[in-house]
């Protein structure tokens, strides 16, 4: 019998997984080195400005660009009358530059490059337009009416043709079996991302007629297709795009679509011969780019006497606004938290997409799924304490259980949930704390979401390229984008651990669309499960690879070599070793030697939803619960928020400083939509455009976050890890109101939960009671 | 373009160096920071004094750069992000911690912060946690919910970064 050696490093125990590992960025990131779209200079680039529709709902009559044409400095003007029609949008009903009507205020009515931003926008308001003002419609329900004027004629009707509706099992049944009910409405605000980094974009044709497009997009391959299509409006359809993605300042969703000013850079490009640059004011940002969907949401649920749910029964009206980006399929996404948050056997959800003069939205952080929680989770409250149940036990009783499979399908691998609720109990003191109605309450929400990526294109693939060089360094390209969440690091770990390699040995690279292989780009919380299992398994066949040779110059069995602190070891010979760069360039330089190079297309094994919006379309299912302590000034309706907690399933934290920071980030997103962010809209036009008068958390405004993090180990993730990008901001808002309900016993259904609405309540529970 | 704009030569100090300009009388410091001295540290993230991504420091008050005119710092000093790392790319300790305790993420808001953070130490060398998010109220940051910058302004202000989790 051989003899077995005790290996001088165990080979199991992770030397990068799991650690506290900075940023790969971040050196640059803190002395100001990083490029961003604001930071990007070509040579004789001009400025791009565009002018914006006056009115909400009004026909073009006339476009006057003579004036600013001649204005010394300006290069091309542009409108929809002297240029190809481009439209955009998933459905394609938005045209770049607006052509015989406009819809809302954010409409493109022309646009200008010039030398200067100066003379750009001094050019513009030398733009004459004749407008005829059409009547206009603010309110979905209102738009709905027979007779409402009509957005888009073509379409025949303000409702978007998009069939959301999903039913599981029978809710008249799931109605008859329950011995309570419970029946709300709520509604949800505008709310937008205030990404630090405003939008913008630099557009540059070569001599050749080949576009290159410099964006902060989080879908740069999504992004090359939306740009090679409008390529052909151009007439352009042989020449190629680049899209080369430079630094994010700030993503959350509002990157995710294309937009008008980005065909617009384009064009002005192409016409005036000339690299172009176009970034939003933060005027603009906030009419101009797109905020998260406001929702009506009509929701009754029903349990047994035992505390078992048996039914939820959701009808929703979402504003659309005047044309249509992912916004509209956010309802998509609320299905899974009204399917398969807690076990509901009967379930019926109906949406609609409603046209109106609003600003039009897009995805944002949850999409959608903060807005389904909130009816969900606020109402899970209310029908515990009709039923009698205590919510944290009502929710232990209802709660999603590992190996489950949900009525929409879902096929749950790990579920946390049982643990986030236990660990958010004791940290609330929950027992102590709850049911004082002294102004002092505690309050929690569950929440899902996806963490295994989401199929809603047919391929939810994400490639990666590594190259070894010969000094046992890697080059990770990447398809994921970073938007500052860390998947660099993450990409770059997972890299190191696999090849025994240290984290500063990998390059990460992810910006050029001529390099790397498709994504479809960072959204549902995909990146760390997706692009994480690409690298894993590219890292994988780099392994074989170099451990197929090492067996040959090591004279021992392959598989018992392994890889580890940038050298190959034997389990069983502690004599065979060698350096992983000596290594490489023995492979390298000999005849017929070559370098490590590999590629991996990962797509995780999902299925779309079918007819019914059913079917497995993630990998894996994140939960998670927030669990807060509120005081409320009875008299002013002022929130102070005393505790937060949030408890997370990730399935392995691979990074927990990481994760910690998606959860405290998130949570102050959450709490900014919970307490105090709208766009108030005055028919159609947005009055709080500015960091003063729509507020964000600010340093003092944000209480500290208590991260939990609970590891499930998923099986499918890498390293067992689940996304969490999203969830974090998804249960606050109900988590909130559920505490103020425990701290003054008054139910708020709209947010932001304001002081105003807080006081107003306390009032009209007073006149009740009297 | 316009004969009312007036060019001014203006000589101050710009981390560290002494330097002169002709400068139009309407530009902004954050303009002429970026446009005339290639400084992109310092951003605009809302050219209106709201969002403190722009801040820099001058004569040691952190200051929004988008509302400060360019001729209004001659002969004062002018300390951008660039200026804080020693010339071989030597973090200055406010920079380590932020690396370190993972203050960082989009980065676009970071600049500024540091430079608050900075002018905030200067005047404070030990501040509590109350007088950080006091001091930093001016700064917005959207990704990190602000715990972690707070974190690492502490670490710094206690002699540097003991836990030491960069490379």
């Amino acid at each position: 019998m051989a003899k077995v050696f005790e290996p001088t490093i165990k080979a199991m125990e992770f030397i990068n997984i799991g650690k506290r590992v900075p940023k790969l960025d971040a050196w640059d990131k803190v002395q100001g080195k990083t490029m961003y779209i604001h930071d990007v200079k070509l040579p004789r680039m001009l400025h791009g400005k565009i002018l914006w529709s006056k009115y909400p709902h009004a026909r073009i009559v006339s476009i006057d660009t003579s004036k600013a044409e001649q204005l010394p400095g300006v290069r091309a003007v542009i409108t929809g009358y002297n240029t190809p029609e481009i439209r955009c949008g998933f459905i394609k009903d938005n045209p770049v530059l607006k052509k015989d009507k406009v819809r809302q205020y954010r409409d493109e009515v022309a646009a200008v490059a010039a030398d200067t931003l100066e003379i750009a926008e001094k050019a513009v308001k030398l733009i004459d337009v004749a407008y005829e003002e059409l009547p206009a419609v603010f309110d979905p329900e209102e738009a709905m009416q027979e007779g409402a004027p009509l957005i888009h004629e073509d379409k025949g009707s303000n409702v978007l043709k998009l069939p959301w509706k999903m039913i599981c099992g029978d809710v008249e049944e799931g109605r008859k079996q329950a011995d309570y009910i419970v029946e709300e409405t709520f509604r949800l605000p505008f709310v937008t991302h205030c990404c630090l980094g405003t939008s913008g974009c630099v557009a540059q044709f070569d001599a050749k007629g080949n576009l290159t497009v410099y964006s902060p997009t989080q879908i740069r391959f999504l992004a090359h297709k939306d740009f090679q299509e409008a390529m052909k409006a151009l007439g352009l359809k042989d020449k190629t795009v680049k899209v080369i993605q430079t630094a994010i300042g700030g993503g959350f969703g509002s990157k995710l679509d294309t937009y008008p000013f980005e065909f617009i850079t384009i064009m002005l490009a192409y016409y005036s011969g000339r690299a172009v640059k176009l970034v939003y004011t933060r005027e603009e940002e906030f009419f101009a780019s797109p905020g998260r969907q406001p929702v009506r949401a009509k929701i009754s649920q029903g349990c047994t006497r035992e505390g078992k749910l048996t039914f939820r029964d959701i009808e929703m009206i979402l504003d659309n606004g005047a044309y249509t980006s992912w916004g509209a399929t956010t309802p998509s996404v609320m299905m899974m938290p009204i399917s398969s948050l807690y076990q509901v056997p009967n379930i019926r959800y109906v949406a609609k997409c409603v046209h109106t003069n609003n600003i039009y939205s897009t995805a944002m952080r949850g999409y959608g799924n903060p807005q389904a929680t909130f009816a969900i989770e606020s109402q899970i409250d209310t029908l515990a304490e009709k039923a009698g149940f205590d919510p944290w036990q009502f929710r232990m009783i209802n709660r999603n259980r590992p190996g489950e499979v949900t009525p929409q399908k879902f096929e749950i691998t790990s579920c946390g949930m049982k643990e986030c609720l236990e660990a958010v109990k004791e940290k609330l003191q929950w027992d102590e704390k709850r049911g004082k109605s002294n102004g002092r309450g505690v309050g929690i929400a569950s929440l899902i979401h996806v963490g295994g990526g989401a199929r809603i294109y047919k391929s939810d693939g994400c490639g990666t390229i590594l190259k070894l060089d010969d000094f046992g360094k890697a080059s990770l390209l990447s398809s994921a984008s970073d938007m500052g969440q860390g998947s660099d690091t993450i990409l770059a770990m997972i890299v190191a651990e696999e090849l025994g390699l240290n984290v500063e040995d990998v390059t990460v690279i992810m910006k050029d669309t001529d390099l790397e292989i498709w994504d479809a780009g960072a959204h549902a919380s995909r990146s760390t499960f997706v692009a994480g299992n690409s690298a894993l398994y590219a890292a994988r066949k780099a392994k074989e690879e170099i451990l197929e040779f090492a067996a040959t110059m090591l004279k021992e069995p392959k598989e018992n070599l392994y890889l580890r602190d940038r050298k190959v070891f034997s389990c069983n010979n502690p004599e065979a070793t060698m350096d992983i760069d000596k290594l490489l360039r023995a492979a390298h330089f000999r005849t017929n030697g070559r370098q490590i190079v590999v590629s991996e297309f990962y797509d995780p094994p999902t299925v779309m939803l079918d007819r019914e919006m059913k079917g497995n379309f993630s990998a894996a299912y994140t939960y998670g619960v927030h669990g807060v302590e509120v005081e409320v000034d009875q008299e002013t309706g002022q929130i102070k928020i005393l505790k937060y907690i949030i408890a997370m399933d990730v399935g392995r934290a691979l990074n927990p400083m990481a994760v910690e920071g998606q959860l405290e980030g998130g949570g102050a997103m959450g709490l900014g939509y919970s307490l105090m962010e709208e766009l108030h809209l005055e028919k159609g036009k947005l009055l709080n455009g500015n960091f003063l008068d729509y507020k964000i958390l600010t340093f003092p405004d944000m209480p500290n976050i208590d991260s939990v993090i609970v590891e499930t180990i998923d099986e499918k993730g890498p390293f067992g890890a689940k996304g969490i990008g999203e969830p974090p901001l998804v249960g606050s808002a109900p988590a909130i109101a559920n505490a103020v309900w425990d701290a003054v016993g008054v139910r708020i259904r709209s947010l932001p939960i304001t002081p105003e609405k807080i006081v107003a309540a306390l009032e009209e529970k007073q006149r009740s009671n009297s | 373009m316009d004969e009312r704009v007036m060019a001014m030569k203006i000589s101050f100090n710009l981390n560290g160096e002494d330097v002169s300009i002709n400068i139009d009388d309407h530009i902004t410091l954050l303009e002429m920071l970026r446009d005339s001295f290639e400084l992109y540290g310092a951003k605009e993230g809302c050219g209106y004094g709201e969002c403190g991504s722009c801040t820099v420091i001058v004569d040691d008050m952190a200051i929004n750069s988008c509302l400060m005119l360019a001729v209004s710092v001659n002969g004062r000093t002018v300390v951008t992000v660039e200026g804080l790392a020693g010339p071989r790319g030597e973090l200055d300790p406010l920079q380590q911690a932020f690396v370190d305790r993972g203050a960082v993420q989009c980065g676009f808001c970071t600049p500024g912060m540091i430079m608050s953070a900075k002018a905030l130490l200067k005047e404070k060398s030990n501040p509590g946690e109350e007088e950080i998010r006091k001091g930093m109220a001016g700064n917005l940051c959207r990704c990190t919910g602000y715990s972690k910058i707070v974190e690492a302004i502490k670490c710094a202000s206690e002699g540097g970064c003991s836990c030491g989790k960069g490379f």
